[in-house]
């Protein structure tokens, strides 16, 4: 008997059920052949279970760009310490002269200042916007009160933040396996213009750029800047700087005069801000901040970008004493180091920092009054012309005085202690 | 950063200075003298320049 031809085979329902079964064949050219199996039973449909004995084999690969809807998250924890602006050991405020480098108001971001205005920073408390939406509730703010319109050549305004050298490994810089890197923040400001950001490796001298825009004033946006790979320069590992990034604000034809590099190279002092148009320094009304500072390993978009990570705040600050730490208070003795006089000119105490810094750190002492330099006899005056001796990365040791300490009395000062990068 | 009254200090017990006690933008500082405490590093490039001098320990 030949082949029948047709497009559907209907066969009535089993025994006294009166449903119709109808197969029907696709509309296709290609000849499709369907096996029934050779076995009694019933084929799967949307309620059958099925066997596990059924499902043995190899999974098909699987490749991870293919997945949808699964966070991300490439690096084991933050690199950036206190990337959401929480901590502000120093204070909430300070005033940056027309020129001071290295001055933080939160920890770990730095104001650098050449000659080119006076500024105000401040930790800000957020409670509206798009960053607080996002679940930050503290920003970086710099806040301009003195303008410099017109910065004399080599005049300069940027923020900071320094990676140490030895946390840098997963970026594999100065190999043919280096990573590419991705930046992200949320910034806002009273200027709308382009922002631009180095990533500097100190150890050879070398960077790279990218830029932003501030494309609504008063307003907060979330940028994400790409760096390319460097396969040039490893850098060392040890407590030095490693990567090392800076927000140019403003500054003279020194460092405007060239072109931000998308590639990495040997620095060149003229590209650090060539594609900056902020100039913050330029009106006492002008401001910027910054907050949700997060740097990853690889390339990501706003729309890939793996969620940033909120560590506790005990946590945070306890990295940031690696760097700087401090007694509760300056004046009245809160939080202070005590020692025992050995005789007229040291005198003694095991006093330890919160957490293990990162160098041996410079200490300024202060006494009652909260005046640098001097500490407190207990029960008498502040005494002057005291210095810290015998510090370590753990601790204090030994106050010490030309003359004038008595054997066996108490001594007491609060201090700072910074090993800032 | 503006550095003045640079002085050599030798902790107790050491053969060697160990620390310049100085006058680091207006605050009296003791700078241990570990290369990587940027303080030191600057107080050394200061020296290098010729800006500054440390005097000796007492």
């Amino acid at each position: 008997m030949g082949d029948s031809l047709m497009a559907k085979v209907k066969i009535t329902g089993h025994a006294s059920g009166t449903g119709v079964i109808t197969v029907t064949a696709p509309n296709t050219s290609t000849d499709r052949t369907l096996t029934l199996p050779d076995s009694t039973g019933t084929i799967l449909d949307n309620t059958s279970t099925l066997d596990a004995t059924k499902l043995s084999g190899n999974l098909p690969a699987i490749s991870a760009a293919s997945l949808t809807n699964v966070p991300l998250r490439p690096n084991a924890s933050p690199l950036i310490i206190n990337g959401a602006m929480q901590v502000a050991q120093r204070g909430t405020s300070h005033s940056h002269a027309n020129s001071n480098t290295n001055a933080f108001t939160v920890d770990r971001l730095n104001i650098n200042t050449g000659s080119i205005g006076e500024y105000t920073s401040t930790q800000e408390s957020l409670t509206s916007g798009a960053a607080f939406e996002a679940g930050f509730k503290n920003a970086a703010r710099i806040d301009c009160t003195t303008a410099d319109a017109s910065p004399a050549s080599g005049d300069y305004f940027y923020a900071e933040y320094k990676i140490e050298a030895q946390d840098c490994s997963s970026f594999k810089k100065g190999t043919s396996a280096a990573e590419t890197m991705t930046v992200a923040f949320w910034v806002k400001s009273n200027k709308t213009g382009t922002g631009q950001l180095n990533v500097r490796d100190t150890d050879n001298n070398r960077m790279c750029s990218g830029t932003y825009v501030i494309s609504v004033a008063n307003t907060w946006e979330h940028k994400v800047i790409n760096i390319a790979a460097d396969t040039t320069g490893a850098i060392a590992d040890d407590n030095g700087i490693g990567y090392l990034f800076e927000f140019w604000l403003g500054s003279g034809t020194a460092y405007s005069s060239g072109t931000a590099p998308t590639a990495w190279e040997t620095r060149v002092g003229s590209d650090r801000n060539g594609n900056g148009t902020l100039n913050i320094n330029d009106n006492t009304a002008n401001d910027w901040a910054i907050t949700g500072l997060q740097v990853e390993v690889g390339t990501y978009t706003a729309a890939t970008l793996p969620p940033f990570q909120h560590r506790s705040y005990g946590e945070e600050l306890a990295l940031c004493q690696r760097y700087w730490s401090q007694s509760a208070t300056l004046s009245g003795l809160t939080g202070a180091f005590v020692f025992t006089a050995f005789n007229t000119n040291e005198a003694w105490g095991g006093n330890h920092f919160p957490v293990t810094m990162r160098a041996t750190p410079t200490v300024t002492i202060y006494n009652n009054g909260g005046t640098s330099g001097g500490c407190h006899k207990l029960g008498s005056p502040d005494v002057t012309g005291v210095s810290a001796g015998t510090i370590s990365t753990t601790g204090v040791a030994q106050i010490t005085k030309s003359s004038g300490f008595t054997a066996d009395d108490l001594y007491a000062c609060t201090y700072t202690a910074s090993a800032e990068l | 950063m503006i550095i003045t009254n640079a002085k050599y200090f030798k902790s107790y017990g050491l053969d060697t200075n160990d620390i310049v006690n100085a006058t680091i933008n207006g605050v009296p500082m003791s700078v241990p003298m570990d290369t990587a405490n940027s303080h030191y590093a600057e107080i050394l490039k200061q020296v290098a320049d010729g800006d500054i001098t440390i005097a000796e320990a007492d």
